[in-house]
């Protein structure tokens, strides 16, 4: 690991400005990703700035008809997380199974969805759920918010400081995951919200993408019987040694069934 | 160099440590507590789990400056004295280990999980150890043990 500057802010202004005036300074939440990818030498920051002490941004409420979430909630709070769980149930399952207990204590949702990594979990949902990204700046919907591999709407000095979830009458997650990482290989979040079907998939291209053929035919009928004529083209998804493009195009369709029968 | 100042097993300690110190480097280097291990060194095997602020997590996966004014329960500090505590005890007797280098991270996961879980079921307890890693061979004796190991714990043994 090359060495570094380390600070940590004493609040989202404080930290804005750091970054805002230092384009090699990095933000830390969890560090789930950051940390090891400083240790292989892939990123060589200027300076760290750690937004673990900033108490404004943990927590999880009900507002209204959303849940909204701090984005240094930690993943097992979601999980835990009473509100979620009665309102979201898919999304505190979602949370449950990322990575695995160590790194659920560490990792949150802020750095998770601001690293956009293609097979992360949580922008899955954010797609699927409609979410509204808070940050200290503005209000971003969730499908101008991811933009390619590693890259989101997210200006110089912006922070993500919540996640608004929109309640869905109907959701559910399925991923196949990598048995070593846990990284989804494929991960496929379906939701119906006010009548509207929305369809996240994660981990088969190189960022997150609706299905827009499953949510027109899971528009017309909620069940996974409507999905079976349907297929996804393998062009331009992730190949790698883990899975085929042709793999993932497949997995896609297989968990988005599963998730529709899991909603019921 | 920045100075850390934190709690390690029920004592104040202090180290001069680079800000990219890990935290395991901090233990194993500064205070000489090599009982927590690095295997992988890229936050997968788990041998390296600590407890901080009483959740278990990777230590090689965390700065030391980030730990500072944290309580950090290691390997070391289970034990009273001569007494093993309960899950070490556990994995004793349920030999739950071969070669023991990934044993560390084991019974720190399992302590974790104990606490939050007083009567965890084998498939809790497998999908627990997702993060943790043996080579030796399978995982049976420390599903085992880590079943024996939370019972005596929930019967404060």
């Amino acid at each position: 690991m090359y060495d570094f500057k380390y600070q940590k802010a004493s609040s989202v202004a404080d930290a804005a400005k750091v970054i805002g005036g230092d384009s090699e300074a990095k933000l830390v939440a969890g560090g789930m990703t950051l940390i090891p990818t400083l240790k292989q030498r892939l990123a060589k920051p200027t300076q760290l700035v750690d937004l673990g002490g900033i108490a404004e941004l943990k927590g999880i409420k009900k507002d209204g008809n959303a849940i909204v979430i701090g984005a240094m909630t930690k993943h097992v709070d979601v999980a835990n997380s009473p509100e979620v769980k009665s309102a979201i149930p898919a999304l505190a399952d979602l949370a449950a199974h990322i990575g695995d207990p160590a790194v659920r204590n560490r990792g949150t949702i802020g750095g998770s969805i601001s690293n956009n990594d293609p097979a992360a979990d949580y922008p899955s949902a954010v797609m699927a759920l409609n979410a509204t990204i808070v940050t200290n700046k503005r209000k971003i919907a969730a499908d101008d918010f991811f933009k390619g591999m590693f890259e989101t709407a997210l200006g110089a000095d912006e922070i993500v400081t919540a996640v608004s979830f929109p309640i869905p009458e109907k959701a559910a997650y399925m991923k196949f995951p990598n048995p070593a990482s846990r990284y989804a290989i494929v991960g496929t979040f379906v939701a119906k919200t006010g009548g509207n079907v929305r369809v996240g998939v994660t981990g088969a291209g190189p960022v997150v993408f609706r299905w827009k053929d499953a949510e027109a035919a899971l528009g017309k009928s909620w069940n996974a019987d409507a999905l079976k004529s349907l297929s996804v083209k393998a062009d331009g998804l992730n190949s790698d040694i883990h899975a085929s493009s042709e793999y993932r195009a497949h997995l896609v369709g297989v968990m988005a069934r599963r998730a529709v029968a899991k909603a019921g | 160099m920045p100075s850390v100042t934190l709690t390690v097993n029920g004592k104040k300690a202090t180290a001069e440590v680079e800000n990219r110190t890990l935290l395991v480097q901090l233990l194993r280097e500064n205070l000489g507590l090599t009982g927590t291990h690095v295997g992988c060194d890229t936050s997968q095997c788990g041998a390296c789990v600590v407890h901080v602020n009483g959740v278990s997590v990777k230590s090689c996966t965390l700065l030391a400056v980030q730990a500072e004014g944290a309580d950090v329960l290691t390997i070391e500090g289970l034990a009273k004295g001569n007494d093993l505590h309960p899950m070490q005890a556990a994995f004793r007797e349920n030999h739950g280990l071969q070669c023991g280098f990934c044993t560390p991270g084991m019974v720190m996961s399992a302590v974790d999980l104990a606490n939050k879980n007083k009567n965890p079921s084998e498939h809790e307890i497998r999908e627990w150890l997702e993060g943790n890693i043996c080579r030796c061979t399978g995982y049976h004796n420390i599903v085992k043990a880590i079943k024996a190991g939370a019972e005596a714990m929930a019967g404060g043994r």
